[in-house]
């Protein structure tokens, strides 16, 4: 049996939407290198739909898979939509990650709210501080 | 082209040891136990198979024990070893933080059952010497267990130094030679070893099979108990076929030993040469007291499981000692035993070769591993913070 799904091996061989936005309009950067996965996420947003979006991931196979899935299922989405992005969903559009790698699903869902609460921060739009996870302090890394 | 690179996980059996098993299933089918002829004609196989594994270690057949593999013989040598220390009042065993966990699981044990462990620093030179182990060594020292060569960094260690240490101290020595048998000249009596285990399937022999040697006069505990196979020392009825695979498999790679080695370690040294010009990586392990068959780096700005997994498409299979290949969260104990920080040590990258490989396998490898590196720096956030100064260079 193969370790990883045929979804996750594409995204992992040919991510979607690898690369660097100059002048973003927010960039969310979470995990870090010492327990293995960062994943940063550039955003560029017209009119709260987010036109644009690119990604970096220092990471296993499902980190970068995860990360590029999910950069795709934000692109031309509004920003509200993209805040409803789960990594359960991230997850089943990979046709699933094994169990000890859901994780990197989390992070994938972490780095665009990070983006995004960047994106908030920057334009002073006021928000609830809740809906974004604190990943510094996640089990994960501990 | 596909490049097998990890020989330290496993090799693929020669056809002298196949040809040796094929009896052993067929023809010479009896249990050695059984006193009739069926039963005899194997126990003669059996004991044909253990005379060839004690020339090849420069000992006696009868301080020879087979076992199901590097770890049970790990295991009993270490139990044993302890057992006697305990009752002599004696509960200080000597080891290496790089040891593998067949010996550091079985210590971390007998530490709960009050040992007391310690575990030698192996960050200078990625190796020990045998004054560390002469200082280590108290009056209640019971044992000294070193591996005879790293499986993941490739050190060798200065085994018949520590040997005649210990020897000197009248401290039993056991080492871990899964790595260096077949690989390594051996003498057990010239290096003063008293136990030592090897693997049948790290030198072209059967999986599952494994030997303990054990000089003689010194008490073995059964890890299994049941029937007088092995002296009693070990029940269960014997593996035969991969027995006979097992010391076929160890006398072809003694005897030919040399000219294997060679071979090996001029491939090893183009690899080492050959990757060693990628930028911001570093040599793991000894660089002269090194198996012949051993690769390891670590590359900074890259994570080893994704390293691995384009690696595999593209022709070469390798190991890394990644937090995502090893199961756990963190990276291997070895990288971090010998210095490496976590972030460097995600980004490792091991390759292992045996006789079998070529010097066309050698020129592939050093086209795709940095073809790869490049690639996977290319969309890593930590290598562009490198590159940009945001993050500062560890290696």
């Amino acid at each position: 049996m193969a370790l990883y799904s045929e979804k996750v091996m594409d995204h992992f061989t040919h991510p979607r939407n690898v690369g660097v936005i100059e002048n973003a309009d927010g960039v969310g950067e979470v995990g870090n290198a010492k327990c293995g996965d960062i994943m940063k996420i550039y955003l560029k947003i017209e009119n709260d739909i987010i036109v644009d979006v690119k990604f970096e991931t220092f990471g296993c196979g499902s980190a970068i898979a995860s990360s590029s899935m999910a950069t795709e299922m934000i692109k031309g989405k509004s920003i509200q939509d993209a805040m409803t992005l789960t990594n359960q969903a991230v997850a089943e559009a990979l046709d699933g990650l094994p169990l000890h790698k859901m994780h990197c699903s989390v992070l994938a869902e972490e780095a665009i709210k990070n983006a995004l609460k960047d994106y908030y921060d920057r334009n002073n739009i006021p928000y609830d501080a809740s809906m974004f996870p604190d990943c510094e302090h996640c089990a994960h890394c501990e | 082209m596909q490049v097998y690179a990890d020989n330290a996980a496993t090799t693929k059996i020669s056809s002298v040891a196949l040809q040796a098993m094929m009896p052993g299933f067929e023809a010479v089918y009896g249990n050695p136990s059984s006193l009739h002829s069926v039963g005899q004609e194997a126990k003669e196989a059996l004991e044909d198979a253990r005379e060839r594994v004690a020339k090849c270690l420069g000992c006696e057949p009868r301080e020879i024990y087979f076992t199901s593999g590097g770890s049970e013989a790990d295991n009993q040598a270490i139990i044993s070893a302890a057992r006697l220390g305990a009752r002599k009042g004696k509960k200080h065993i000597i080891s290496t933080a790089f040891e593998h966990h067949a010996v550091l699981h079985t210590l971390n044990k007998l530490e709960k059952e009050g040992f007391e462990v310690t575990l030698l620093d192996v960050k200078n030179n990625h190796n020990i010497t045998a004054q560390q182990v002469a200082d280590a060594i108290r009056e209640d020292t019971c044992l000294v267990t070193v591996m005879y060569a790293n499986n993941e960094i490739g050190s060798v260690l200065p085994i018949a130094e520590i040997g005649a240490v210990c020897k000197a101290a009248g401290v039993p020595f056991h080492t871990d030679a899964v790595q260096a048998a077949g690989h390594l000249h051996i003498n057990v009596k010239e290096q003063n070893i008293d136990l030592l285990s090897l693997s049948g399937h790290k030198f072209h022999g059967p999986k599952g099979v494994g030997a303990l040697y054990c000089r003689r006069g010194f008490p073995l505990v059964n890890v299994i108990d049941g029937g007088a196979q092995e002296r009693g020392k070990r029940a269960g009825t014997e593996n035969l076929p991969a027995i006979m695979g097992m010391a076929a498999a160890l006398e072809d790679a003694c005897a030919n030993m040399d000219t294997n080695m060679a071979k090996v370690a001029a491939m090893r040294d183009k690899l080492i040469e050959g990757l060693r010009k990628i930028p911001h990586c570093a040599l793991n392990g000894d660089a002269v007291n090194r198996l012949p068959n051993n690769v390891s780096f670590c590359f900074e700005g890259i994570e080893g499981e994704s390293l691995l997994l384009l690696l595999d498409m593209k022709g070469v299979c390798a190991s890394s000692g990644s937090a995502c290949t090893s199961g756990s969260l963190d990276p291997s104990h070895v990288l971090l035993a010998i210095g490496r920080v976590h972030d460097v040590a995600h980004g490792s990258l091991r390759l292992s070769l045996s006789e079998y490989n070529t010097m066309e396998e050698m020129d592939h490898i050093l086209t795709v591993v940095p073809e790869v590196v490049a690639y996977l720096r290319s969309i890593s956030p930590v290598w562009r913070d490198l590159q940009t100064g945001k993050r500062e260079y560890i290696l």
